[in-house]
């Protein structure tokens, strides 16, 4: 770890004015930063701690959605009876996600924002262009069971590792932020994590020093609501592929469909094509299977991850069943 | 004493011994409140210095230069060893310590090529990513299965198995027995993940070294530090009272308590270093993985009348020793003509050395999956092949077992599991979306013992203090050791004081190779039969007469306090155990049946244990509440090593690719389910005084192998390349409804 200094910000405006320090990183719970400090994939010089920002309430919104903060814990998010009754697929998700010490500190916004597993970004003695813009890309060549099948550039095959991500792009969720100069905005989470193209670096919309503030639910959408995460262990472990999904259905039709995918992309993935398919046909085996390849459109293995493919097609198909079923 | 002739009835014999007794582990308060101290934790003084590892970032090569300027002004930092810097050692194998920094060749990827020391462990990190290292790396061999090719003959040892071994006339018999299975399983490179790190603290006084290190034999550390140091033996001392696990990567003394003891010489000041936990993966040993060639032969009954078992695994070119799996199938099953062999490669990655169980722990893999799969073939019961094919002697050295009981662990485990139950087509049994199934495994593990020394002495107050350079790993044996020190005096265990983990005291085997318990126990036994003895002529007893209980001694309707007896100096007595003839006169193993019900989903492949069920027979368990936590424990190791576990080389850098512990896959509490280890009785007479036998790995052996069979048993898929993840079963799985 190199040496930084350390500020706990008093406001959310002054954290934000504080963070367009080059150089500078807010620290929430330190989950992920802190191992990637130690291992200097990361070297702030400057951490902006936000933990005690008044970020940490879920409150009701107007229209009949939520409002998270952004230091609210994962586990205590899980834990919401709002979350629970109304937005179970984001229950889920975060329970299925790391272990439970880890929810006790990991907070909503460190959540998104975190880092890529792929085991060569986090050792920096292996070329990574995410790590090292320019140095390539050690997965592509190597061993990349774990790494991304679809949203992948010739630069960069990573995958996003959130669970909760996946279930607030399901759930439409906006992410609310706060510049360096004060002002707000409000970034669909279909915008907010960004493809890798040429710059894997660069992995969000946020600008330097902008800070996560809140990710807002619109009210819930109707439907079965199910959280499935396939992985190589019965917990703490990461998604192979993971599938939250929101499925209104009655009568063996499908009025309407929400799927998104975590392990398999660079970002938790939507495809619209997919949910379109869906919508107003009968839940069948061929519609699933139209679902299945509407996502897998353009869907590509590096070798060792070839299997997430069927993987992904048997999962959806696995959970569309579910869904739908009378 | 040697063991050279069975041991009659002594007093571990009494019906109402504690040994055996389910007592709770003396040291369990000072572990759950943090008192127990570990190497990193001992006294740290304003003088302490930190050092970190600066591992080498290629597989094979050299260092052509290497800058430590800008790590030399870094805060904090008071000394960078480097090969230039560091004094030249005593070499030797992996049983002796390994030198280090010797030179700029590069051997193994993160193989030490600096070490860096500073005021604080985070300035001494912080150092390292400094140090700037130019390497010319040369191409090296790193992959097992693609350098098969360069396989050699491993040299015999002293006192190792040898590592080929022929009887009859295996190739003949096998091409013409009416059934054959030729069959290859492979097995992973895997970490020992233990809990603690490896960690030292050396502490020098004039040219005396203490090393606080985490270590599981300390006495052969002890003289593998002076060999490498260069120093008389009495002049190191290694104290490791506690061990957060070590299952065979703490045996050996590894790169931390060599460069920290060379670090705190130099700076005369005391030096401590713990490797990260990503380090271990490639500072310290791992377990080779294995190619292995499994062929049976039986007649139209299913009796095996060839049974062979070649090994291919690989380690350095310096190293000679090998993955030892072919052990057991020399003696676990008949068959006359018989052949194992064990070929090593030399590969340019790090250090292969012993892991839980070593040998066993996937030979048993590969063979008990074969012995399912001739089972399949031939249409027969899995158990009841095992029956047809049980010897009545040891196969290829024609000796009698000491005790042997498989058969029964076989038979009372399928009562208990429900054995009767299992449908022998796979592929039928489902429950809800999931494919279910059972699968069973013999478990065998060798019995060895050590020569091992323990004192024991008797003070004035009643307590009695027994010394041992003996090591507890988490598996016990400070309880165990009260124990049997407890019912041979008659005193309370809570009358005994068992010192443990100090080089000062008695020479003793170390925990490892299932070995502790008997060796250290044996030597611990011994000297409490002196001391006996001794408190008997006290007391104008016959010793063979005495009683000893509630701290008195009793005979011919006499009794005398024991505390009377002892002077005011206490009275002492030295014991020693060691390997007899009994060793080479008997075929030692303890034996057990694994039994695994597995669940595959039918969407995603994805496989989970859901019950598991160990049945042993391994000679007097000393306690039933500490055996059975082994048992368990190991086959917590079995379901990580037919599931989960499994180092992912990168053959372009020769390194570990998952070396943490979130992508490095060891069972969470969530692949663990309820889990049953039984012990039945047995008492071997041929094995040591305590009549005990080997349990340390026995729960791991074979475990895994029924967790395979029951994945067959469950979907059809018969994986032999572990561990067995849900890419591989996929491809079998029905098609989707
Ligand atoms: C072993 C292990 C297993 C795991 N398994 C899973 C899993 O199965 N599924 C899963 O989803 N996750 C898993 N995780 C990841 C875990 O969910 C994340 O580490 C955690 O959510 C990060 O939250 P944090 O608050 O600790 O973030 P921090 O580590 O504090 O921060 C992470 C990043 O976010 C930035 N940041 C934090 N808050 C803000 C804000 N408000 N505004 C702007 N930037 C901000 C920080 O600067 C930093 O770059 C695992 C982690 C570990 C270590
Ligand atoms: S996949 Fe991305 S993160 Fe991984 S090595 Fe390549 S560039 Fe780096």
């Amino acid at each position: 770890m190199k040496a930084f200094t350390y500020e706990r910000a008093e406001t959310i405006t002054r954290a934000a004015a504080a963070a367009v320090k080059p150089g500078t990183k807010f620290i929430a719970g330190g989950t992920n930063l802190l191992d990637l400090m130690k291992l200097q994939v990361e070297t702030p010089s400057q951490l902006v701690d936000i933990n005690r920002l008044p970020l940490d309430k879920i409150e009701d919104t107007s229209d009949g959605g939520l409002r998270i903060g952004a230091t609210v814990r994962n586990s205590d998010l899980a834990a919401d009876p709002r979350v629970r009754r109304r937005y179970g697929v984001l229950s889920r998700a975060l329970l299925s996600g790391a272990s439970a010490q880890l929810r006790n500190k990991a907070t909503t916004g460190g959540n998104l924002l975190q880092r890529t597993r792929c085991y060569y970004f986090y050792d920096v003695t292996k070329p990574c262009n995410k790590r090292e813009p320019g140095s390539g890309c050690a997965a592509l060549g190597g061993f990349n069971r774990i790494h991304a099948v679809l949203g992948t550039s010739e630069l960069c095959i990573a995958t996003h590792p959130s669970d909760m991500a996946v279930a607030m792009r399901a759930l439409d969720a906006n992410v609310e932020t706060l510049d360096a100069e004060g002002k707000a905005r409000s970034i669909p989470i279909a915008d907010f994590h960004r493809f890798p193209a040429r710059t894997p670096q660069i992995e969000t919309m946020l600008k330097p020093g902008e800070i996560v503030t809140a990710v807002t639910l619109p009210p819930p959408p109707p439907g079965t609501q199910i959280y499935r995460k396939v992985r190589d262990r019965a917990s703490y472990a990461f998604a192979l592929v993971s599938v939250a999904a929101i499925v209104d259905a009655a009568g063996g039709r499908i009025r309407s469909a929400r799927l998104a995918f975590g392990g398999l992309a660079s970002k938790p993935w939507r495809v619209a094509q997919a949910e379109e398919r869906l919508a107003g046909a009968s839940a069948d085996a061929e519609a699933f299977d139209g679902a299945a390849n509407a996502v897998l459109d353009g869907a590509r293995g590096y070798g060792h991850n070839d299997f997430k493919v069927p993987l992904a097609r048997r999962t959806l198909r696995a959970v569309l069943t579910e869904a739908t079923r009378a | 004493m040697d063991m050279n002739a069975p041991i009659g009835q002594n007093a571990l014999d009494d019906p109402k011994s504690i040994v055996g007794k389910p007592l709770d582990r003396i040291d369990g308060r000072l572990k759950v409140t943090g008192a127990a101290r570990y190497a990193y934790e001992f006294a740290q003084e304003t003088t302490t210095t930190y050092g970190y590892v600066v591992e080498a970032a290629i597989g094979k090569g050299r260092i052509r230069s290497i800058d430590t300027r800008a790590a030399e002004r870094s805060p904090g930092v008071v000394l960078i060893l480097t090969h230039r810097n560091t004094p030249g050692q005593g070499t030797g194998s992996h049983h002796e310590a390994h030198p280090v920094l010797t030179d700029a060749n590069v051997n193994y990827y993160g193989q030490p090529a600096a070490f860096v020391v500073a005021e604080t462990f985070e300035q001494a990190r912080a150092a390292a990513y400094l140090v700037r290292v130019d390497y010319e790396r040369v191409a090296g061999k790193y992959a097992l299965e693609s350098n098969l090719k360069y396989a050699g003959s491993p040299p015999a040892q002293e006192g190792q198995p040898h590592p080929d071994s022929a009887v009859g006339d295996f190739t003949g018999a096998f091409a013409s027995a009416p059934v054959q299975l030729d069959v290859t399983y492979t097995t992973p490179l895997q970490s020992h993940a233990m809990m603690e790190p490896h960690a030292s603290m050396a502490v020098w006084e004039g040219d005396k070294l203490t090393l606080h290190t985490a270590n599981q034999m300390l006495s052969q550390g002890q003289e593998a530090v002076a060999r490498t140091l260069k120093m008389p033996v009495e002049n190191v001392r290694l104290i490791s009272p506690f061990i957060g696990g070590g299952f065979g990567g703490k045996l050996w003394v590894n790169a931390d308590a060599i460069l920290a003891a060379i670090a705190a010489r130099q700076l005369n000041r005391p030096v401590k270093t713990a490797l990260t936990r990503q380090q271990i993966f490639h500072v310290t040993t791992h377990r080779s993985d294995t190619v292995q060639r499994i062929r049976l032969g039986t007649d139209r009954d299913g009796r095996i009348v060839a049974i062979g078992h070649d090994v291919f695994s690989g380690n350095l070119p310096s190293e000679q020793s090998f993955e030892t799996a072919a052990m057991q199938t020399r003696t676990l099953y008949v068959g006359a003509n018989r052949l194992t062999r064990h070929r090593l490669v030399p590969l340019d990655i790090p250090i292969a050395s012993s892991m839980r169980a070593p040998g066993e722990a996937v030979g048993m893999l590969a063979l008990e999956c074969a012995m399912d799969e001739l089972a399949a073939k031939l249409n027969l019961d899995p158990i009841d092949l095992r029956i047809r094919n049980e010897p009545t002697e040891d196969p290829e050295k024609h000796i009698p077992y000491s005790s042997r009981h498989l058969i029964a662990c076989l038979q009372e485990g399928a009562k208990r599991f429900g054995w009767d139950k299992r449908n022998p087509k796979p592929g039928q049994v489902a429950d809800g979306r999931w494919l279910v199934g059972m699968g069973v495994a013999a478990a065998s593990r060798g019995n060895p013992l050590r020569t091992s020394k323990a004192n024991v002495r008797l003070d004035p107050d009643g307590i009695l203090t027994a010394k041992m350079a003996m090591t507890d790993i988490g598996t016990g044996t400070y309880t165990i050791m009260t124990q049997i020190a407890a019912e041979m005096l008659g005193l309370p265990p809570d009358r005994i004081r068992m010192e443990l983990g100090d080089t000062r005291f008695p020479e003793a085997a170390g925990s490892g190779g299932s070995f502790g318990a008997a060796s250290a126990g044996s030597a611990l036994f011994d000297a409490c039969e002196t001391l006996r003895a001794k408190l008997a002529g006290a007391a104008g007893m016959d010793p063979k007469a005495a009683r000893f209980a509630d701290g008195n001694i009793e005979a011919g309707g006499r009794s005398k306090r024991l505390t009377d007896l002892v002077g005011n100096a206490g009275m002492e007595a030295d014991g020693e155990i060691g390997p007899g003839t009994t060793l080479k006169d008997f075929s030692q193993q303890s034996y057990g049946a694994h039994f695994a019900e597995v669940a595959v989903d039918m969407d995603t492949g994805e496989i989970r244990l859901r019950r598991m069920l160990g049945v042993f027979t391994a000679g007097r368990i000393l306690n039933e509440k500490t055996a059975r936590s082994q048992a368990i424990g190991g086959m917590v190791f079995g379901i990580g090593a037919a599931l989960e576990e499994g180092l992912n080389l990168d053959p372009r850098f020769g390194h570990f690719v998952n070396h943490d512990l979130a992508e490095y896959h060891v069972p969470v509490h969530a692949d663990v389910p309820v889990i049953d280890a039984v012990f039945l009785p047995e008492l071997d007479t041929k094995s040591n005084p305590l009549k005990s036998k080997g349990i340390g790995e026995l729960g791991i052996s074979g475990a895994g192998a029924a967790l395979a069979n029951a994945i067959y048993n469950a979907c059809g898929a018969r994986v032999r390349d572990y561990p067995i993840t849900l890419d591989k079963v996929l491809t079998v799985l029905p098609v989707q409804a």
